[in-house]
């Protein structure tokens, strides 16, 4: 288990390394970092003085381990468009985010995997056939459009709920929270419905392609044969192999739903990092780009080792098999 | 011998696709059918739009500004002229869309097509080569496989973006998406090609042929395409909807298409801003023509898998 | 008293080109405390047979025709949970294959104990001890210890004996061992079939063994019941039919078994392959790789006849030496 740990973090670095890399290329060579810094009757001499203060004129592999060293304390420079520290753009819309993502991934948990059940357990049943075609419509339902009709239908016809932004935030330390009051709450509800919806159906296929694969397998006619109830057989002895997959995915899943939120952001004027990123894409801003994929980046690794060591520590065959590399 | 008995006993390529699995399937599969036909009414539309469009909405000079925003023809105060109405800029959403869903189309098939020939060629040369190449090849296919779609393509996007200068980018767009797109979904089309690739170098005639001092690349090449084809034509399949999908969430996002030549995704961006003036026609009806396109193609898609079943997963 | 009867018993599978009948006509009995063997060709519909009895057709399958009857009571058309009483507690089943049979997420004891007070209400700690001395008496060394650990920390042949005592730990009184044997060492194998033979014997538990060995049912059974293209060919008495085949068909399968001693040069086996459900001939299944038909065999399909405990279905069988 040890072994399996440190392997998986030394995996960790490297992919990190390499991600650190793409940030660092496009600081380096797209557009030139010394054209922002200088006002544009800056004389040569002048440019060279700030090149040479940046550090541009040592060797790359030298600039790269800088850039590694500064990114690794979260300084990723000024924003080119608006020269404030993208770090404090960053901080000031990660708790947007957060709080989206936390609430959609939940939402489509909540739902995805019952659904997916009784899909598995009824396969000819009309439901089943009704949320098996919802599904794909579902998965071909730009998220965007899905947004705009939660909004022509919600905010613009019926005028129940608001159709951009966070509502009223409380600033708790330097989280900025919707939890904490009514219209916060209800601003959530139309951008983490549009943000679930996606990841829904894909949870809900997965449950009902696992299981109906787990319900075909040998040790479940066993358990038949053995007279063992319908309700252990699909809730002890099916759902524990169902969710063991389920859970890797989902935790890739979590990494597309930041990507995903990108663009409910966009559709809901919500102050997020997503948002921030588009801007940053249009206008060419680079220090926010890198910084944006460094930190999603992060995010998805850190999110892929826990699932990684969840997985180990739920299924026995591999906690043994981890047991047995330690030792 | 005449013509009839040859007729018989060996019936044409026509009949024996009407008579193979597959076809039976097509035959019986309503899915199938009805996507098909959708999918065919869509292409003809995007191919004859110039014929079928009243206006083109690209030319300023045919525009009319007293006619902007205008509600669809069966609507109090619509215009029989302006069949589903028209945009702020007093352009026809009818002839948007069908240039529109032409643009979405052609960024969507020449992004599949890039994709298929970088996989093709990076699974063929990671297959056949093998070792480091191999290895680094399928690393990045990892890497790029760990982050979603969306993400890859943005990032290619805005480093296009910084790149060129900005007055390059509404001429340069079409050539972004397709690259973006196209480069974000070669990985699949690479795993299967040299899993097929790997088995095939095994066999003899290939390592005959190497004793022999002859290159198997050309005869392995004649033996893997015949195998891969139907696996690559499922995987192009799904990936066209994909590319369709990907390239109007770019351009709603307004990092793709600009609105002088909007395709699908860049007119619901533009209906989305005017959704509150109650202007919804715009909003709606590209959205419905995009969700007909997607939809068709992904249920073509998924009964293409099923009934060649090829091993995808 | 028989413990089991099925009499004429059909599985029938809709399927693209009609409904083929997997298992045609197969009449059969079992006493308390009998092993009966199955032996046949994969395919042959032995397996169907068990899963008929058991109640676990996968559909479309069903059961067209005939009747089965435990202890006197009609069990093939009981509704499903009536029948989920039945399965484990009154008949048992042994599936060929341990590395898949048991769930691999959950530890042998809980798999013991949840089928114990399934079908017996007793309490936890009983259903545990019980389940400790089943682990006990198929031979698991340190079953108080190796009651929590999981599937995979067991080897094949202990799999096996885990599967067994599954089986037969809510006391049923038959007990359907589908190729207990076949995925296993071969070392292994004989340990198996000498356990399922103690337990018979000690528990009174009657075996329907499924296998196409016939070694294992020289060993094991007492009566054998030859499966050929989804019907009973010839039943009788294992010393019987094992020294006296009758149908030219259990004779081409008891020639191609090697023997010590015999050096022959080429191993005999029966030319062909048996008809796929679908395509069966009209007259006896066997006709077309039959060294010893007549015009009959072609037209007519032979029914099986003889005595109560010995018959065959072949039109020779008058001829044939007994």
């Amino acid at each position: 288990m040890l072994g399996f740990l440190i392997r998986r973090i030394i995996q960790s670095v490297f992919v990190m390394l390499a991600v650190a890399l793409i940030a660092f290329m496009m600081f380096r060579f797209m557009g030139d970092p010394v054209n922002s810094m200088v006002a544009e009757t800056a004389t040569t001499e002048e440019r060279d003085a700030v090149r040479e203060r940046l550090g541009l004129d040592q060797p790359l592999y030298v600039q790269y381990g800088r850039f590694v060293a500064r990114a690794a304390t979260g300084d990723f420079g000024l924003s080119w468009r608006n020269a404030r520290p993208v770090s404090t753009l960053l901080a000031e819309r990660f708790p947007a985010t957060a709080e989206l993502v936390l609430v959609a991934a939940g939402l489509s948990l909540v739902l995805g995997i019952p659904l997916g059940i009784l899909t598995a357990l009824r396969p000819h049943s009309f439901s089943t056939q009704a949320l098996q075609l919802m599904s794909l419509v579902g998965i071909s339902l730009p998220t965007f459009v899905t947004g705009i009709l939660l909004i022509l239908v919600f905010s613009v016809w019926l005028g129940w709920l608001p159709s951009f932004g966070r509502g009223t935030v409380v600033d708790v330390g330097w989280w900025s929270t919707g939890f904490l009051t009514l219209s916060g709450l209800k601003a959530l509800i139309l951008p983490s419905v549009m943000l679930c919806l996606f990841q829904l159906t894909l949870i809900m296929r997965l449950v009902r392609a696992e299981m109906m694969e787990v319900l075909r397998t040998d040790y479940i006619k066993f358990a038949k044969a053995r007279g063992l109830t319908n309700r252990s057989i699909h809730f002890h002895h099916a759902l524990k192999n169902t969710l063991i997959p389920v859970i890797t995915i989902f935790g890739l899943q979590l990494g597309g739903l930041i990507a995903f939120a990108i663009i409910t952001e966009t559709v809901f004027q919500w102050p997020g990092m997503g948002a921030l990123f588009i801007q940053a894409v249009s206008f060419g801003d680079v220090p926010v780009m890198a910084a944006y994929l460094v930190l999603v980046s992060l995010i998805f690794v850190i999110i892929n080792t826990t699932v990684d060591l969840l997985y180990a520590v739920l299924d026995p065959r591999l906690r043994v098999e981890g047991a047995r590399a330690a030792h | 011998m005449t013509d009839t008995t040859q007729i018989k006993t060996t019936p044409s390529a026509l009949t024996r696709l009407w008579n193979s699995d597959v076809a039976w399937n097509f035959r019986r599969s309503w899915t199938a059918r009805i996507s098909s036909v959708l999918i065919l009414i869509l292409f003809a539309a995007a191919l004859f739009a110039p014929l079928l469009a009243t206006q083109n909405p690209y030319d300023i000079s045919q525009l009319f500004l007293l006619d902007s925003e205008l509600p669809p023809a069966w609507i109090e105060g619509g215009d029989p002229r302006y069949f589903l109405g028209t945009d702020e800029q007093a352009r026809d959403l009818y002839s948007s869309i069908l240039y529109g869903l032409r643009l979405s189309l052609i960024v969507g098939f020449a992004s599949v097509a890039l994709a298929a020939v970088v996989g093709i060629s990076l699974g063929l040369l990671g297959g056949f080569v093998g070792g480091m190449v191999d290895g680094a090849i399928m690393r990045v296919a990892d890497i790029l496989l760990s982050f979603p779609a969306i993400l890859v393509a943005l990032l290619v996007n805005g480093i296009a973006r910084g790149v060129l200068p900005p007055e390059r980018h509404a001429d340069a767009a079409i050539w972004v998406l397709i690259l973006a797109i196209g480069l974000t979904n070669w990985v699949q089309y690479a795993r299967t090609v040299r899993g097929s690739t790997m088995v095939e170098r095994q066999k003899e005639y290939v390592q005959a042929a190497r004793i022999n001092g002859v290159s198997g690349m050309g005869i392995m090449l004649h033996h893997i395409l015949p195998n891969v084809l139907g696996p690559v034509l499922v995987i192009a399949t799904i990936n066209l909807g994909m590319a369709v999908l990907t390239e109007a969430t770019l351009s709603f996002l307004g990092v793709g298409m600009p609105a002088t030549q909007p395709s699908l995704g860049t007119l619901i961006r533009i209906g989305n801003e005017y959704l509150f003036s109650g202007i919804w026609w715009v909003v709606i009806f590209p959205s419905v023509v995009l969700v007909a396109l997607v939809l068709a193609v992904n249920l073509l898609g998924d009964w293409l898998r099923d009934a060649l079943n090829p091993k995808l997963r | 008293m028989t413990l089991l009867t099925v009499e004429n018993l059909t599985v029938a599978f809709p399927g693209r080109s009609g409904t083929v009948n997997a298992i045609e006509d197969v009449s059969l009995s079992v006493s308390p405390g009998e092993i009966l063997g199955m032996v046949g060709e994969s395919g042959a519909g032995k397996s169907m047979t068990g899963a008929a009895i058991i109640g676990l057709i996968e559909p479309p399958g069903r059961i067209a025709a005939g009747e089965i009857r435990l202890e006197g009571q009609r069990i093939d058309t009981l509704r499903p949970d009536e029948m989920r009483r039945i399965r484990g507690r009154r008949i048992g089943a042994i599936f060929q294959d341990p590395l898949t049979s048991l769930n691999p997420v959950l530890t042998v004891g809980e798999q013991l104990i949840e089928t114990i007070q399934t079908h017996l209400k007793l309490p936890k700690d009983e259903a545990r001890a019980r389940a400790i001395d089943w682990l006990r008496r198929v031979g698991i060394p340190a079953p108080e210890a190796r009651i929590d650990t999981y599937p995979h920390q067991y080897s094949g042949g202990m799999r096996q004996r885990v599967v067994i005592a599954l089986a037969l730990c809510a006391e049923p009184r038959l007990v359907i061992a589908d190729e207990p044997t076949t995925a296993l060492d071969v070392s292994v194998q004989a340990q198996i079939i000498a356990l399922l033979r103690k337990l018979a014997r000690e528990t009174g538990v009657a075996v329907i063994l499924v296998t196409h060995d016939m070694g294992v049912i020289a060993e094991t059974a007492d009566r054998v019941a030859v499966m050929y293209a989804g019907r009973i060919v010839e039943v009788g008495p294992v010393a019987e039919v094992l020294t006296a085949p009758r149908h030219p068909y259990t004779r081409g399968l008891m020639a191609s078994i090697p023997r010590i001693g015999a050096r022959p040069d080429v191993l005999p086996q029966i030319e062909g392959a048996m008809p796929r459900p679908h395509a069966r001939p009209a007259g006896c299944a066997f006709a077309p790789r039959c060294p010893v038909r007549i015009e009959i065999c072609g037209q007519t399909r032979p029914d099986l006849t003889g005595h109560a405990t010995r018959s065959v279905a072949c039109h020779l069988s008058e001829e044939v030496p007994a």
